[in-house]
């Protein structure tokens, strides 16, 4: 099996669209959830959301974008910045051994919009060209693939809140396995209202509305739902010794996959699913549990999630506990994205020389007692970092990154 | 509306949708070799020309047929006088 090496990161998040503002933002603890004003006339019940502000699209043309949700420009410019990063021109892409594969489990406002178009004009050919390819779930490798000119794999991957994690793993067996010599992959996350509203409907996002930024709080006894959020999280993954070869410097190396699923309920996590896939990623890696030394969680802020993770890493690593933080006490749930932007968000501190505090952590409940949450920001660049994400259904994903 | 009025709205209209350059924009540009048209574009240039020019454009043949910017010019044109 071959080695495989991060030599490139690129992140569209709303705490920032480049590596240098997004360190500056997670060794603080600054917080990227707002209040959508929209949201309260829409009768949401909760408007608090993750918000990407500023974005400058027009890196791409008109046609261009014709095909693409927001999103998706989002991960293309996300990918543009690793292959910058990674030093590698567009010639270097357009071959059969650069892949592309990301986590995406919708394309809701795309779906929405040409209904509407269709009820306004009338007729399906006042929908429009762009649509079709807007709509699908594959719509970031889609186009990212015209846009490229990548010639190897190309698709999308989806399960729910772990498809950036799977997508990320995936890509690294693809490259470990000898099937591509190099891989671009991450995650990406429409923010629309419109997407969101049936999640908001069955009552799973924080309501803590005088504060936003201290809505969401993973793992603390007080937290009371999520805050949605999104954005995109784009990774180029290389053989190891190519990218030695060539002189391209290593920001880290995927050492560990593993994944799992529950075989139980549709959105209550099990106790022990979650740690199935940490072992597994455990044992593909060769390390010990006491080998880790930052443990990046899924931890949503919801009571039964949070509950049920911390089940799980207390079932993996006993009463000693790696220091553990959720970013997305900073970031909101980014959901498809999530499990990507986890592993970007790593690699930052990893370069940048911090482990990222879990933000909004007073104390636990009886139930996410016993973990070393990290509660401010430690000046210590991460050696073995295992990233964790899960999503609805049942889906576990667990990473673990070296770095240094 | 002038021939050359309904020709600049034409231009305009197709211009802003297709971040075309005006100076290439001369009746014998091939609207898929010059001016860089896909297939997928003639849908969205109906729907512009419709918006534009407040009509309805059922001929899928007549569009299918189109080459060059000056068969768009005559093509609505004509739209335009049998209407009138």
């Amino acid at each position: 099996m071959h080695r495989v090496a991060i030599t490139g990161i690129g992140i569209i998040s709303c705490l920032g669209q480049d590596p240098g503002t997004v360190g500056e933002a997670l060794r603080s603890g600054r917080s990227g959830v707002v209040i959508d004003e929209e949201r309260v006339r829409l009768g949401f019940r909760s408007p608090l959301t993750a918000m990407i502000r500023d974005f400058d699209a027009s890196l791409l043309s008109r046609k261009q974008r014709k095909s693409m949700p927001e999103f998706a420009v989002w991960a293309y410019a996300a990918t543009s910045s690793a292959l910058e990063m990674a030093k590698l021109d567009e010639q270097a892409v357009q071959n059969d051994q650069t892949g592309l594969l990301f986590g995406c489990d919708s394309s809701c406002i795309a779906a929405v919009e040409q209904v509407d178009a269709l009820m306004r004009g009338g007729e399906t050919k006042a929908i429009g060209s762009g649509q079709i390819f807007r709509s699908m779930t594959s719509t970031v490798t889609m186009n990212l693939n015209t846009l490229l000119g990548t010639r190897g794999a190309c698709w999308s991957l989806s399960s729910a809140c772990s498809s950036g994690g799977h997508a990320v793993g995936q890509a690294a067996d693809l490259i470990r396995f000898g099937r591509q010599q190099r891989m671009i992959c991450g995650g990406a996350q429409e923010i629309n209202w419109q997407s969101m509203c049936s999640f908001d409907g069955l009552g799973a996002f924080s309501l803590r509305l005088a504060d936003p930024a201290a809505a969401s709080r993973p793992f603390d006894a007080e937290r009371d739902g999520l805050v949605p959020g999104g954005g995109a999280a784009a990774l180029v993954l290389e053989r190891y010794d190519l990218a030695q070869q060539r002189g391209a410097t290593i920001l880290g190396e995927v050492i560990g996959y593993g994944f799992s699923s529950d075989g139980e309920q549709l959105s209550v996590p099990s106790r022990e699913g979650l740690g199935r896939a940490m072992t597994m990623a455990l044992e593909d890696s060769g390390l010990a549990a006491a080998d880790i030394d930052y443990l990046c969680a899924h931890a949503t802020s919801t009571p039964a999630g949070d509950a049920a993770e911390a089940d799980n890493i207390r079932r993996i690593f006993g009463d000693k506990t790696p220091p553990v933080s959720s970013l997305k006490a900073m970031t909101g749930h980014e959901l498809w994205m999530s499990g990507a932007s986890q592993v970007v968000y790593t690699t930052i501190m990893a370069q940048q020389g911090f482990i990222a505090p879990n933000r909004n952590f007073c104390a636990p409940c009886s139930e996410t007692a016993g973990l070393n949450i990290v509660r401010e920001t430690i000046p210590q660049a991460p050696r073995h970092v295992l990233c964790n994400s899960a999503g609805f259904g049942g889906t576990n994903a667990a990473l673990i990154i070296a770095y240094g | 509306m002038t021939e050359q009025d309904v020709i600049e709205l034409i231009d305009s209209s197709l211009a802003e949708e297709f971040e075309l350059n005006r100076e290439e924009m001369t009746p014998e540009a091939n609207i898929y070799e010059d001016l860089g048209l896909d297939s997928l574009d003639t849908v969205d240039m109906v729907i512009v020309l419709e918006a534009a020019f407040k009509f309805k454009i059922r001929e899928e043949e007549a569009v299918r047929g189109i080459r060059t910017l000056g068969d768009i010019h005559r093509f609505v044109l004509e739209k335009m006088a049998e209407s009138s």
